[in-house]
């Protein structure tokens, strides 16, 4: 049997959190751009836009991230389009996020006052104006610190991608304990390194919430 | 033609009936005052002048510009009529400069250099020239709506709608803001105001509107409105004021 050190359980497991970092960057690129086209539908003057975007979030915050990566990955095939796991993997957190982001944002668009929107139409700005020039430039510095935030359950919920054969950090540390009969070492090792990833993002979520609270403009 | 047409206007809010069938004609140059006791509408009145409020049933024209729902009626019409708040509402994020330069550039394409030199002269207008660089904390409130006249002043309305744009004012702020007005007014700017400055509304306006219960209860020059009262609802409003 191959003999495993300490060094190669380590290294290993950091060349496979590169996927994790990369995951996570997929994920949060994409599900805040899906995210911004969700919350204009959420706060849409159309109905059938609110109803929509409504829809989305509940289904994909009442589900579990587990069942939206089998459904992405073995429903697809099942319609016969092969689709691999880093492409089942990134579209199914890319939705996730989506919904999280969504919702997140429409709590920081609603906090901005009344009339706000009542003075911007007053002057003539149509509805995506007044969001363009006068909303979301004062949601934004209210929406990093829960932004941030929730980045440190997309990093985390990228461990689930392992099920389906995604090979990240998780799905690395799987094998090596496969391959060492050390679990308490090869996943001690796994959660320093989520440690690592997401201790440094939640510090900063509490340091932008200071600092924006306290700054109060962005100036 | 009248500047201003309000045609039996109605408004609910839901089973409340708020505006019961106003008919309301503003000449040019005119200074309207809106009295009247708190729920009687005049507030609704007149953010349904620029579409902020729906109408139910009647019809609003303002220079020609018809309200309707669609955005582009919408902006049509709020062209023609600036409004002022009585929480100031400017863009916090905004210099006072650059408060009165945004809906130049966004709304009228205004190019940069043209919508600064307008926001200068706007707020040298207002007399806070000097504060073209402030943020809007950093002024006081008589200065927040001076510059949120200045803002609605830039778009070149051809009237204003000015909803008591003083009561959220320190008493010894109140006077610096209605001086604007009352310059606004010798100006020949068309002017509709919800207010509770009593005196100043008999002393700058050419017609006093006196609402009630959703309706123009009495309407007349404000020698007549207050000098006169024919109603008793009027005599007690003016006696709880006075």
């Amino acid at each position: 049997m191959m003999e495993f050190s300490t060094w190669d359980i380590v290294r290993n497991l950091l060349l496979a959190a590169r996927w994790t970092i990369v995951l996570s960057l997929v994920a949060f690129a994409g599900g805040a751009t899906v995210g911004l086209v969700i919350l204009f539908l959420r706060i849409s003057k159309q109905k059938a836009a609110r109803v929509f975007a409504g829809g989305y979030i509940e289904l994909f915050q009442g589900t579990p991230l587990l069942m939206q990566l089998f459904l992405s990955f073995f429903g697809l095939s099942l319609l016969g389009v092969e689709v691999p796991a880093w492409l089942a993997a990134s579209v199914a957190l890319i939705l996730w996020t989506a919904s999280f982001l969504a919702e997140i944002w429409r709590g920081c668009v609603e906090s901005i006052p009344k009339g706000q929107w009542e003075a911007s139409a007053s002057l003539g700005m149509g509805r995506f104006e007044q969001m363009r020039h006068v909303i979301l430039p004062q949601a934004l510095t209210i929406a990093i610190p829960p932004t941030v935030g929730f980045s440190v359950q997309v990093v985390k919920g990228t461990s689930l991608t392992s099920i389906i054969g995604f090979t990240e950090l998780a799905k690395a540390g799987q094998v090596l304990t496969n391959a060492t009969f050390m679990p308490f070492t090869v996943y001690g090792f796994v959660a320093l390194i989520y440690f690592a990833l997401c201790f440094p993002l939640s510090k900063s979520s509490q340091f932008l919430e200071r600092k924006l609270n306290v700054a109060h403009r962005d100036h | 033609m009248s500047l201003i047409e309000i045609t039996e206007v109605r408004k609910s809010f839901g089973d409340n009936e708020v505006l019961k069938g106003i008919d309301l004609n503003v000449e040019p140059g005119e200074v309207i005052a809106i009295i009247g006791k708190s729920g009687s509408g005049k507030s609704t009145l007149l953010r349904c002048i620029n579409g902020l409020e729906t109408i139910n049933a009647g019809s609003i024209q303002v220079a020609g510009a018809q309200l309707a729902t669609d955005e582009l009626h919408l902006k049509a019409l709020r062209l023609k009529v600036g409004m002022i708040f009585q929480g100031f509402n400017l863009f916090p994020h905004k210099t006072a400069g650059q408060n009165v330069m945004l809906s130049q550039m966004v709304v009228k394409k205004t190019p940069k250099p043209q919508a600064e030199e307008m926001a200068k002269k706007m707020l040298d207008r207002v007399g806070l020239g000097h504060k073209f660089d402030a943020y809007p904390d950093q002024l006081s409130g008589g200065q927040q709506q001076r510059v949120a006249i200045a803002r609605a002043l830039a778009m070149q309305p051809v009237a204003l709608l000015c909803d008591e744009i003083t009561s959220a004012l320190d008493p010894e702020l109140v006077q610096e803001v209605l001086a604007v007005v009352k310059e606004l007014a010798s100006e020949g700017m068309t002017l509709l105001m919800v207010t509770h400055e009593m005196r100043f509304a008999r002393d700058v306006c050419s017609r006093v509107v006196f609402m009630h219960l959703g309706r123009v209860h009495e309407i007349g020059p404000p020698g007549e409105v207050f000098g006169n009262p024919k109603t008793p609802e009027l005599r007690q409003f003016l006696g709880q004021t006075h």
